[in-house]
């Protein structure tokens, strides 16, 4: 991709997602919400639903397997670096 | 008036909430601007700003007064905005919500060659970048934020960025290309 198609792509994407008008703020005052985050216990804070999946052991098994077939497969190793 | 604002950032590293409520009263509409820009979803920002919020007062003994405020709570919010989009990118609400915004968009100052279908698949395989990409595209292009500026926000170099700008584009031009579009 040459610097020709890098700025047409751009000039594309644009225009598909205008830049966000942002300086209004919040539609309501937060603090409320917050303080109660800040005052429930460690344990019973609510968990936004986005993030209430526990993931520590799936993170685990994925390394071990990238790991794994890293070692088997060392051709592989530039791919993972690409995407990291 | 600069003591006074070296006061406060040291009581709220020492946990004081009245200094927090002034800090949070003060870098609410930044902090919430960044977030909406990143996420596009308004209900959403609100959600990630309280958590970002949170997490500030979580971190605040590491917070370096010299630093300044506003940066590391960007710093901090734009990891929360990463961590919802890595959340949400395969979701059918995040796609409707991007094509509500393709729709929306106006071709004014456009090709008018470049349809609604045209913007609207777009929206949608730029929704389907991986989000470290996708949000140093929409910081850098979308919304023309200086290169450095988006460095900072992410915790890497300006020469990260924009190599993670060109292989979004990149991506997405083989999306569409798959997609029999040309840009």
């Amino acid at each position: 991709m040459n610097t020709h198609d890098e700025e047409r792509m751009k000039k594309l994407l644009r225009q598909s997602l205008p830049p966000v008008k942002s300086d209004a703020g919040p539609e309501r005052d937060l603090w409320p919400a917050l303080l109660r985050k800040l005052d429930a216990p460690a344990t019973a804070r609510a968990m936004p639903g986005w993030a209430c999946f526990n993931s520590a052991w799936f993170d685990g098994a994925l390394l071990a397997g990238l790991v794994g077939l890293a070692a088997f497969f060392p051709a592989t190793i530039p791919l993972f670096l690409y995407y990291l | 008036m600069q003591n006074g604002a070296s006061d406060v950032l040291n009581l709220f590293r020492q946990g004081d909430v009245d200094a927090f409520e002034a800090l949070f009263r003060q870098h609410q509409r930044a902090v919430h601007g960044w977030i909406l820009r990143i996420t596009r979803d308004a209900a959403a920002a609100e959600e990630l700003m309280v958590e970002s919020f949170w997490r500030i007062h979580q971190a605040r003994a590491r917070f370096n007064p010299a630093q300044g405020f506003e940066g590391w709570a960007r710093r901090i919010a734009t990891r929360v905005a990463l961590d919802w989009l890595r959340t949400i990118r395969t979701s059918r609400k995040y796609e409707l919500s991007l094509e509500d915004c393709a729709e929306a968009a106006a071709p004014a100052q456009g090709d008018p060659a470049v349809t609604a279908e045209i913007r609207t698949k777009t929206a949608l395989a730029f929704g389907r970048l991986p989000p470290k990409l996708r949000i140093a595209a929409t910081l850098a292009v979308i919304e023309e934020l200086p290169h450095k500026e988006v460095a900072a926000a992410l915790g890497i170099s300006v020469a990260a960025v924009k190599l993670r700008v060109f292989r979004a584009l990149r991506l997405l031009r083989k999306d569409l290309e798959k997609q029999g579009i040309t840009p």
